[in-house]
Parts: C-alpha cells; sequence; structure tokens
C-alpha cells in the first residue's frame, strides 16, 4: 500500500478555451493518493471538461497536469493508467457484459520475465490469459454485485445494471485514478441513494483514487474526501464537506450548498455587522464600513417569542418536510427562510435570534450592479430588473451606428437586428438616482436597506419583483420609502450573451 | 355493414396480388413448362447442363462482390467524414453525393462512357474495367447513405470510452466504429448486392455487351420470345436474392439485436 498522503495528481494553472470562450480559468488543485475528491457546480461550470482533461478526452489550453509527477496533459487517452465512468454508461452495444468488461483487459500488454538459451533474464510484454481475464472479470462483478451476468447482452439490462457494468469496465483495468462523470444522474433517487453508498464502500475496499463530477451537492457532502466548488471555471473552494457547508467561502457556494440565506451587509463596528435592519454581533473580523455577503442557514435561526429575539418577524408559510418545518418569515421586506421542528401557525408575529458564530460573513463578490438575462426589444431599448431602460447600442460593436429602421449597422457594413438579442447590463452604484416623484423614474421599489458609509449612503432599492438595485447617495432617505429609479443612458454598459452572428440580417 | 380497420388494406392486398404474387406464379408457370405449355423440367435441364449459365451467374456474382467491396471501401470512410461535424459544417456536402441519384440513370451511364472513352479508357477494350467504374459510381450513394445515417446516430462516449479503456484509434476503429455501424454496413451491402446481380443497362452500355451479367442473360432470352427458360433463370435469382436477404436478416439481428439497419 502506497504512503499516505502521497500526491497522486496535481493540475498547474490548467487552462480550457472553445473557440476563445474560457470555460476552465487556472484550474490549480493536489490530489492524493486513494482520495474522494468531488468537483461540483452547476451544468457548464467546467467541472466535466476538468475531468475530460484528466481522461485525456480534452486537451488544456495551457498548463499542466501531473500524474505521480509526470506531465501528461498532452498524453492521448489510450495512454493514461486512468478509466473513466461515463454519464450515459456508453457501453459497447455489440458486445455483451463479459466482453464490454475485457475490452480494457484484451487490450492491455503486460511485463513478463523470461529466462532466454543463454541463461539471461529478459523482459517481454504479452497478453493477458483467458483465465486471468476471466477471474478478473468474475472479481469486477463481485464488487459491483452482477456475479453470473457475464453472457447478459447489455441492452436487456436496467439503468443501474448498465451503470454497474460501466463502474467493472472501468475498475477491472485496476486504474490509478477512477474517473466518474456524473455516473448516478440517469437513475432514479432511490437508486441513486443505495449506489451513493455502495460507490463510498466501493472506494474504501479498492483503495484508489476517486475524482467524481456531481451537480448534485447532496451527492457531493455524502461521498467526498474532499469537494472543489466550480462555477464559470473557477475554483470557489476546496475543503472537507463539513468545511465547504459550515464555513462556505462565499455567497455563490453557501447558495450552492444546501439552503441558505443570503443577504447584503455592512460592517458598522468591530464584529459586527448590519443586516435584516438591525445590527448582529459576529465572530468575523472585516474592516469597517465594507459590504459583505451574510450567509445564514436555515436551521440556524431561532424563532422566539416577540420582544424576545432581535428583530421582530412575521411567519408568512409554512411547509412540512417530514423531520422540520420549513417557514418563510419577512422581516420588513426581507424574506427569511427557517427551520424548525416546532410547529408555529402561518401569520404568527416571532422574532428571531442567531447565535454570532453561526453568522456567516464573507467578501462581497462586486459592488456594480450586475443583471445576466437582460434583453434588447424591438425599439433598441434594454430590459432588465422589470423595466425598460434607454440605451445606447451602439457600444456593443465599436464604430457602429443605427440605421433609420434600427438596425445596428457596422463599420463593415453588416447589418444586424437587435430585438431580443440577451446582453449582461451593468450599472456602476454610483450611476443610479433615485427620485421620490415616481412618474421620474423608469420603475419603482422600496428602499430596504440604507447604510451609512462614511460619507454617503449606500441603499438597496428592491422592486415588486424583488429586483434590486444597489446605490451610493449622498442624500438622506428613509428605509422602507417608495422611490423611482433613474438610470441614465449612457451609464448602462452592455455585454454580449450570445453570438451576434445570429441577429444578422 | 360495419366499418372495420382492416378494410383499409384492401387496395394494398389488391395491389400486391396483381403485381406481385401474379407474377411470381407466372413466372413459376413458365419456369416450369416447355412452349407448349406442358409442365416439364426442360428448362431446369437445359440451364445446368451448359457450363455458359452457370458461368454468366458466377461471373455476375463476381462483379456483383467485388462492387459491394469496392463501394463499402471508398463509401465508409466518405460516409465518416460526412457524418462527422467537424468537417462537414452543412447538409450541402451529404447532397452532392447523394444527387447522382436525382439524375435518369441511362442518361448518367451513357455521360459515364463518353467521359470515360474521352479520358482514354475505351469501353471496348477494357470492358471489365469500365463496367465496374460504372456500377461503382452508380451504387455508391446506395452505400454512402445508410453508413451516413447509422454514423449520425452513433453515440460519440463509446469512442471516448474506447480510447479511455486503452484502444489507439485503429483498435477503436476495427473493434468499436465497424462493430457499431455494423447495420449500416448490412444494409449498404444489401442496397449495392442484390440489385447489381439483375443489372443489365450499365454493363451493357459500358462494356459494349462484352460483359454479360446475369439480368443481361435474362433479357436477352425474353428478347428472343423464350419466356420460359427467362422465366426459369429469374425464379433462380429470386431465389438467390431471397437467401441473401434472409442471410443478412439474420446476421444484422445478431449483431444488434433488433432491425435498426434502414432495409
Amino acid at each position: 500500500m502506497a504512503k499516505e498522503n502521497e500526491t497522486i495528481l496535481q493540475l498547474i494553472n490548467v487552462n480550457k478555451e472553445f473557440d476563445g470562450s474560457v470555460v476552465v480559468d487556472n484550474f490549480n488543485l493536489d490530489v492524493k493518493k486513494g482520495e474522494f475528491v468531488t468537483f461540483l457546480g452547476p451544468s457548464g461550470c467546467g467541472k466535466t471538461t476538468t475531468l475530460r482533461m484528466i481522461a485525456g478526452l480534452e486537451m488544456p489550453t495551457s498548463g499542466q497536469i501531473l500524474l505521480n509527477g509526470k506531465d501528461i496533459a498532452q498524453l492521448p487517452p489510450h495512454k493514461r493508467p486512468l478509466n473513466t465512468v461515463f454519464q450515459r454508461y456508453a457501453l459497447f452495444p455489440h458486445l455483451d457484459v463479459y466482453d464490454n468488461i475485457a475490452f480494457g483487459l484484451k487490450l492491455k500488454r503486460i511485463p513478463y520475465e523470461y529466462t532466454d538459451k543463454n541463461g539471461n533474464k529478459k523482459e517481454k510484454l504479452r497478453k493477458y490469459t483467458r483465465e486471468e481475464i476471466d477471474a478478473k472479470i468474475s472479481k469486477a462483478l463481485k464488487i459491483v454485485d452482477l456475479e453470473g451476468f457475464e453472457m447478459r447482452d447489455v441492452a436487456t439490462l436496467s439503468g443501474g445494471q448498465q451503470q454497474r457494468v460501466a463502474i467493472a469496465r472501468a475498475i477491472v483495468n485496476e486504474p490509478e485514478i477512477l474517473l466518474l462523470d456524473e455516473p448516478l444522474g440517469a437513475l432514479d433517487l432511490k437508486m441513486r441513494k443505495e449506489m451513493q453508498l455502495e460507490l463510498k464502500e466501493m472506494h474504501k475496499k479498492l483503495g484508489i483514487t476517486f475524482i467524481y463530477v456531481t451537480h448534485d451537492q447532496e451527492e457531493a457532502l455524502t461521498m467526498s474526501d474532499r469537494i472543489v466548488v466550480i462555477e464559470d471555471g473557477i475554483i470557489q473552494q476546496i475543503g472537507t464537506p463539513m468545511d465547504i457547508y459550515n464555513e462556505p467561502s462565499n455567497a455563490f457556494v453557501a447558495d450552492f450548498i444546501g439552503e441558505s440565506n443570503i443577504y447584503v451587509g455592512t460592517m458598522i463596528d468591530k464584529l459586527k455587522v448590519h443586516f435584516l435592519g438591525a445590527n448582529w454581533d459576529c465572530i468575523d473580523d472585516f474592516p469597517l464600513n465594507e459590504k459583505v455577503d451574510v450567509v445564514v442557514r436555515p436551521e440556524d435561526i431561532i424563532i422566539k417569542k416577540p420582544n424576545e429575539g432581535k428583530v421582530k418577524a412575521k411567519i408568512v408559510n409554512k411547509i412540512f418536510k417530514g423531520i422540520h418545518f420549513q417557514f418563510t418569515a419577512m422581516v420588513g421586506n426581507n424574506e427569511v427562510l427557517i427551520q424548525s421542528t416546532v410547529d408555529h401557525p402561518v401569520g404568527e408575529e416571532i422574532s428571531l435570534s442567531i447565535d454570532p458564530d453561526l453568522i456567516q460573513i464573507m467578501h462581497r463578490e462586486y459592488t456594480t450592479n450586475i443583471y445576466n438575462d437582460a434583453y434588447i426589444d424591438k425599439n433598441n431599448n434594454v430590459v432588465f430588473a422589470g423595466a425598460t431602460w434607454e440605451v445606447d447600442v451602439c457600444q456593443l460593436v465599436e464604430g457602429s451606428s443605427l440605421d433609420e429602421k434600427g438596425y445596428l449597422i457596422t463599420k463593415e457594413g453588416k447589418k444586424y437586428d437587435l430585438s431580443d438579442l440577451d446582453v449582461i447590463a451593468t450599472v456602476e452604484m454610483k450611476d443610479i438616482d433615485i427620485s421620490d416623484n415616481l412618474e421620474e423614474g423608469n420603475i419603482t421599489g422600496k428602499i430596504i436597506q440604507m447604510v451609512w458609509i462614511g460619507d454617503h449612503y449606500q441603499l438597496v432599492v428592491r422592486t415588486e419583483d424583488e429586483e434590486d438595485f444597489v446605490l451610493e447617495t449622498e442624500y438622506t432617505w428613509n428605509e422602507l420609502d417608495t422611490v423611482s429609479v433613474i438610470i441614465k443612458k449612457e451609464n448602462i454598459k452592455l455585454k454580449l450573451k450570445a453570438d451576434l452572428a445570429d441577429y444578422e440580417i | 355493414m360495419k366499418f372495420k380497420r382492416k378494410y383499409l388494406s384492401i387496395p394494398y392486398v389488391l395491389f400486391m396480388v396483381l403485381f406481385v404474387v401474379v407474377p411470381i406464379l407466372f413466372i413459376v408457370y413458365y419456369a416450369f413448362t416447355n412452349k407448349g405449355g406442358q409442365f416439364s423440367f426442360t428448362n431446369f435441364v437445359k440451364f445446368f447442363s451448359d457450363s455458359t449459365n452457370v458461368n454468366v451467374l458466377l461471373i455476375s456474382f463476381v462483379y456483383a462482390i467485388l462492387n459491394t467491396i469496392i463501394c463499402l471501401l471508398i463509401g465508409y470512410p466518405i460516409a465518416m467524414i460526412l457524418a462527422n461535424k467537424k468537417y462537414n459544417k452543412s447538409y450541402v456536402v451529404v447532397l452532392l453525393f447523394i444527387m447522382p441519384m436525382w439524375i435518369n440513370f441511362i442518361i448518367r451511364t451513357s455521360a459515364t462512357r463518353d467521359v470515360l472513352n474521352w479520358i482514354g479508357l475505351s469501353t471496348g477494350a477494357n470492358s471489365g474495367i469500365t463496367t465496374m467504374i460504372g456500377l461503382v459510381y452508380n451504387y455508391l450513394p446506395f452505400v454512402i447513405l445508410p453508413l451516413y445515417s447509422t454514423m449520425l446516430k452513433m453515440d460519440k462516449s463509446q469512442i471516448e470510452a474506447s480510447h479511455d479503456l486503452g484502444a489507439n484509434s485503429f483498435q477503436t476503429f476495427f473493434k468499436v466504429i465497424i462493430p457499431m455501424t455494423m447495420p449500416g454496413i448490412v444494409s449498404a451491402a444489401t442496397m449495392v448486392f442484390m440489385p447489381t446481380l439483375s443489372s443489365y443497362v450499365i454493363s451493357d452500355i459500358l462494356s459494349e455487351y462484352n460483359v454479360v451479367l446475369f439480368g443481361s442473360y435474362i433479357d436477352l432470352y425474353f428478347n428472343q420470345s423464350d419466356w420460359n427458360f427467362g422465366s426459369f433463370m429469374a425464379l433462380i435469382m429470386l431465389m438467390l436474392i431471397g437467401i441473401s436477404v434472409f442471410l443478412t436478416r439474420k446476421f444484422s439481428k445478431d449483431e444488434t439485436g433488433g432491425r435498426t439497419s434502414l432495409w
């Protein structure tokens, strides 16, 4: 058995671009021998691409992949001592179970020593014998609990059984690392839970390193020694399941792993944070007046009688979840998700308290308002946050102009119909104005939060559709005031989200 | 009278009886009668006693087998390239390969003859080669189409799995890609082999009657009003085709566990 804590796989500054867009961004990771590492993230985050680069099915644009210290980044997949369990099994339909599992074994050449006629010991390569293959296959089938299935046609197997064959086909080659690409994705819930435990058991028994890709946070928490949370091709956090759950490093991780309440807060004093309209003691030290993300797990919020807790709240919704109730309470305009084993009626006035060490405070990701699902309407205005805004669409292509029909004409003379084009709109906090003349702006909202930051206020205006505008202003407003939001045409920055070529006419 | 669904089949049954069953009965009738209309085995004896007849059949087989093999060898890589999105971004190229099928094939074959003569391959002197070229040219689309559609449906992950399990590109091709496209190969082979046996226009035009395939041999006897012997040979061909269909169906079923081929 290998030494504990020996690094088997190292990814160093691995990048991957597809047609100029970055899918995996500067990925660095060390995997220890025998570890169960999970890549966790939403679909399209680059986790599968990373796994495929380790398997050799994609080549990294740059960076190194070291296996036992040797760079394998440019090695073709068949030369890597790794095997993959594919998401949709990828069994060979023309072969039966035995031949599917034997596929890799039949190709393998193993060295053996022999003595030539001069009495010298020499090394040669040979194939596995039929008996060796038989023995290995029945052992693999035993591990995946499919004894006696050798002669079955793979088309006659159920999804779960096919998955087991796929696992057997991979582990029979005794790979140094087993790569699993959402292997349980196609199974039903009950089957999935069973297989999770079995895979974990298999990992223990086999002692080989597992790298597992999933978008299911529960699966990741259940099975892994370490989880790598990925979003937009960037590692957000690496840690044990406990670390990731209890100490998420940012709002994305907190939101993705388990259910959480996330608020924009401000540090108002040493170890004091302002959110939900109150000042809370906390244990994370951040600079004064810094804007932070505050995360509180629903099970960490304590429901108290009115006046006994920190903030007043009212229960507006209740769902029975089996072992606990899940309440939605309103604190002012903010929703709070609470889990409790004690039943409370909807409509009850309560108050909430949270232990200081259960308030997670983290760096706020951005200080600009970003609207990811903005689009251009047929009048060349941009629509986001529930309102239509005048905007300069010519900024999308340098040197372009609009013709009299409203089509965008580029320098090269190409013509685009921008209606329904998806864009990302960003507006700096200082570029948003508000007015108490509700007719003046494009949309109205309530000031749900107002924090004095040194020389100005930072306000959060929330519309009825729960869209937020975070803005800076020198003037004093009152929380819960209804205001209208004004953004000047030139202050809305647009970025293309889709390929403009599809809109050419 | 109540309308039943099965009445819908009446037109088809009539059509089948009129154009399939009755003609076959006619062929059987003529095959086993003599010119006087009496039952006899004279055609049977005549066919097998003259080695020319059997030779024509054997030559037809050789041409059909060669044509099938050459078409598959040329068509398989083309279908692979066409089915690969990396190389073929539009369906226009597929269309280019299929389009010859839309042109009347007698005109097409005559044009082939002229082109071959023009480049110096005389149809009279090299009739074997020119016939082969004509056959391959005419039947290539029938190979590409079924192969192309099988390859389009093929899941790329099996190829990746094969690489992952240690197979290089060469091994993957023979151990995974070929077996997985077997239904397409069987369809393609069927589409070429059987029609080649009975084709005669191509060989007639491109060999100036030097190459006589079984189809033109049958045609010859019918033209000479020997319907009985012609029918007997047609019956032999019918049986041969029947046997080959039976064999290919059994073969393709074994490979895929069901009928997934095009024909």
